[in-house]
């Protein structure tokens, strides 16, 4: 770190800035990993930790800088090793691969092979990060600069004109103005209900409040199963975050912040508490920041683990030390919320367009996306998709272009079936809906939402009624079980849906399911009670053949529910190989070499590893 | 004072009371079980659901926590509040069938199956207790418990104690642990013993309320 000093002013905020750049631009080869969770997980710490002392050891430590940064989207080949300034990508490299890519990229300047990206539509090697149709087609704007920052050093985000837009707002702008400017911009919360971001801060700066205590707080507590963009961001881009809240803080008048964050996310809790320290030593958090006379600072408060308190009463809640369960909305948060206080409350992906928005303008940001809704959005694209990880596209954009164009399509080349978007609370879209354009108010019409922007995508081999049993038993242990309707309503509807999967369903269970789920979507207290019933009654709406087949015949279609389906094996296919005999772990199937094996159904545990391993799909589910 | 319209009826009502109250006033009936006059309001059973009429669209609210408004247009019977409410009345005789107060009231409500597993939880949850508790006898001994289904009311670690004064409070606003239903021949659920059975009178005098069963026994909710 150059300083450590606090700035007084914008002009000394100016000055580190260009210090940091010309330092910067000295040392301009770099290898950067990416150490989110996701890598980390993959062996990207170890790779680093490779990197550097290769570099050391080498004696190249003054002129090869190693960095590691937060996760740049591409889950599916971690751990990866990024060099600047060409944008060189390795993929899946382990330390093993370390002295390589040193003597042959760093040193002699050339590439090596085996490491690149190998595009699994088309089969050819791809050299730089670039040109990667995952990367290509995608407009990065919030989620861009995760591939360039180290999270735990300030002045990589200063040196990408970091809080250049918090003193545009503290020194060139009314309060009223950055509300207008945000309102103009079209900004819709990212958390999942879309409320318009600008007219939620001018509620709150308008609210009365009787000591004048207003409240921001960053909604950081994301549990959709699949869904890690405000993980990836608080994680590779915390000073973002915080920018924005300092920004939204002086728009609305507030004085204290609030981050409530997941315990299960012990890197963002890490790295944003790291960043709040720098901004505080910088003089970017605190008192009078940046010798504006504004005061403000941020708490970071972790959640229990409880889905329900990501809603945003039961939030405030449980910030106030009570039981995180939510309360009937009559009164707005914006007018009573914290403590009784007006507050606003934005989720971490909302927060981070606001610097965007202040730097680039509203007219810029309006450009971008529909009518309704505009800017970008953060999908985690996982499920049955080659390339897993998160994507940044442009409101509008259709299914199919983040599912085939981004998305590399369904792995084996098997044919896709629907897509659930919005998490537990969403809805399945179909097949048929492919060209849907993704914005808040078509995904609603679709029967789902946008929720915080997970996206599951399914292939054929899923069966929906399975898949609609796990969203309801998810919901059902995180219902907070206040409300009748949520509590016994879901629990009653889990109850149908198990007998349906393991072949008791009756006739009437679909239109009972229905009654109930209108029943619970009608009355629940909560938004996690009123949509609740989206993934069984989009599924319903879209595969109720599906269910119809469970419930008549019996019969699993996709060949998923273990009750109702039975492995035997095609005498014709049968090479008599023995591979499925030795991988079975009942000892299920007997045979001779070279004759046709036989499936003992009394022994058969329905595990399918047969059929997983058949060579010659002789295995047959039915 | 605001003035609203409550099923076609023009009234007005205190500003900060709620929708629930100023029906009540009205003499409309509107079921409840987690509501209490000397408690804070709490929402949780939705048994007390309103129709809110906006222009051409409409939503379902508990009505005793939805606030009074100027210009509301407040259904208190409609079909469709009619039809919501008898789902979550099953979906609370699933859980606690044996409670006089649930059966009685599903009777007038012309309940006459239950659909759902029945799950003995012999409590429904509705915090009667836990608020009797804190905000009448300033003692907040209980409180719950885990979440969803297993979500229940317990003292602090399972152990008694010290600020309980034994004043049975909880005991006796519980709607369902206060009285239970004896009959022996519980079917699916409801109780065959009385009420779905033999239709009976249940106020000596007929205002021919909401509620009402009527003189003929004929019950009018539905």
């Amino acid at each position: 770190m150059t300083v450590s000093t606090k700035m007084a002013n914008v002009t000394e905020l100016e000055e580190l800035r260009a210090r940091i750049l010309v330092e910067h631009a000295a040392n301009h080869l770099s290898l950067v990993t990416s150490t989110g969770t996701c890598g980390l997980a993959c062996g990207a710490g170890e790779v680093a930790n490779a990197l550097s002392k290769t570099v050391a050891d080498l004696g190249l430590s003054d002129s090869v800088d190693i960095k590691t940064t937060g996760c740049h989207g591409f889950c599916a080949i971690e751990p990866v090793v990024v060099i600047y300034p060409e944008r060189i990508l390795y993929q899946h490299v382990t330390p093993e691969d370390v002295p390589e890519i040193i003597s042959e990229s760093v040193i002699n300047k050339r590439i090596v092979e085996r490491l690149l990206f190998r595009d699994p539509l088309t089969g050819e090697t791809i050299t730089h990060e670039q040109d990667i149709p995952f990367y290509q087609k995608q407009t990065k704007l919030v989620l861009d600069k995760n591939r360039l920052i180290d999270p735990t050093n300030i002045d990589d985000y200063l040196a990408l004109d970091g809080y250049s837009a918090l003193a545009k707002a503290l020194f060139k702008s009314q309060p009223e103005q950055i509300i207008e400017e945000i309102k103009s911009s079209g900004l819709r919360g990212r958390g999942g209900a879309g409320f318009p971001t600008g007219r939620k801060w001018e509620s709150v700066r308008n609210a009365y409040s009787y000591d004048g205590i207003r409240y921001v707080i960053c909604n950081a507590d994301e549990g959709d199963p699949g869904a890690y963009m405000d993980r990836s961001l608080l994680e590779g881009n915390p000073h973002s975050i915080i920018e924005g809240m300092i920004i939204g803080a002086y728009a609305i008048g507030a004085h204290d912040g609030y981050v409530y964050v997941r315990y299960e996310y012990p890197l963002a809790v890490n790295n944003l508490t790291i960043a709040l320290e720098q901004a505080r030593e910088y003089g970017l958090l605190g008192e009078d920041i940046l010798g504006s006379g504004f005061n403000f600072d941020i708490n970071i408060s972790r959640g229990g683990g409880a889905f329900i308190c990501g809603e945003s009463t039961a939030l405030m809640a449980s910030l106030e030390g009570k039981i995180g369960e939510p309360r009937a909305k009559h009164i707005h948060t914006s007018e009573s919320g914290l403590h009784g206080r007006p507050s606003d409350l934005n989720n971490v992906e909302t927060w981070a367009n606001v610097p965007l928005i202040i730097n680039r303008g509203a007219d810029w940001y309006s450009r971008i996306g529909t009518k309704g809704s505009k800017g970008t959005k953060i999908f985690s694209l996982v499920g049955k998709i080659n390339n897993t990880g998160l994507v940044e596209v442009p409101m509008g954009i259709s299914l199919k272009e983040i599912i085939y164009d981004i998305g590399g399509g369904i792995p084996n080349g098997k044919k896709f079936k629907a897509v659930q978007t919005g998490g537990p609370s969403g809805g399945c879209i179909p097949e048929s809906m492919i060209d849907l354009p993704v914005d808040f108010d078509r995904l609603v019409e679709a029967g789902s939402i946008m929720g915080s922007g997970g996206m599951i995508v399914m292939d054929k081999d899923t069966c929906m009624v399975d898949v609609a049993r796990y969203f309801v038993n998810f919901l059902t242990e995180e219902s907070c079980g206040k409300c009748v309707p949520c509590r016994e309503g879901l629990d009653r509807m889990l109850d149908i849906l198990t007998d349906i999967t393991e072949g008791r369903g009756k006739e009437g269970d679909i239109e009972l399911m229905e009654e109930l789920g209108e029943t619970i979507k009608d009355t629940a207290l909560c938004a996690l009670g009123t949509s609740a019933p989206n993934p069984v009654l989009s599924t319903i709406r879209y595969f109720r053949d599906e269910y119809e087949a469970h419930i008549r015949e019996k019969r699993c279609p996709a060949g998923v529910c273990k009750s109702l389906i039975t492995f035997t094996i095609d005498a014709a296919k049968c090479t008599g190989c023995m591979v499925c005999a030795r991988e079975c772990p009942q000892g299920a199937i007997t045979g001779k070499k070279k004759q046709p094996h036989v499936i003992d159904q009394t022994k058969c545990i329905k595990c399918g590893l047969c059929r997983d391993n058949c060579k010659f799909d002789a295995v047959i589910v039915s | 004072m605001v003035e609203l319209l409550i099923n076609g009826i023009k009234t007005q009502a205190v500003a900060g009371t709620t929708v629930l109250e100023a029906a009540r006033e009205m003499g409309i009936i509107i079921p409840t079980l987690c509501y209490h006059e000397g408690l804070s309001h709490y929402g949780a059973c939705r048994i007390c659901i309103v129709e809110v009429v906006k222009g051409n669209r409409s939503s379902l609210e508990a009505s005793c926590t939805l606030p009074v408004e100027e210009g509301q247009v407040i259904l208190t019977d409609s079909e469709r509040v009619k039809k919501r409410r008898k789902v979550i009345m099953e979906l609370l005789l699933s859980s606690c069938p044996n409670s006089k107060t649930l059966q009685d009231m599903a009777a007038n409500m012309g309940v006459n199956e239950v659909r759902f597993k029945i799950k003995n939880r012999d409590c429904i949850l509705c915090g009667l207790c836990v608020r009797y508790c804190k905000e009448q006898m300033q003692a907040g001994v209980i409180g719950f418990v885990g979440r969803g289904t297993s979500r229940r009311v317990s003292t602090a670690f399972e152990a008694k104690p010290e600020e309980c004064r034994n004043c049975g409070g909880c005991e006796w606003i519980c709607p369902v642990c206060e009285r239970a239903c004896t009959a022996d021949n519980l079917v699916n659920g409801l109780c065959g013993g009385c009420q779905n059975l033999v239709p009976v009178e249940t106020c000596p005098i007929c205002v021919h309320c909401s509620e009402s069963v009527g003189i003929s026994g004929q019950k009018v909710y539905w």
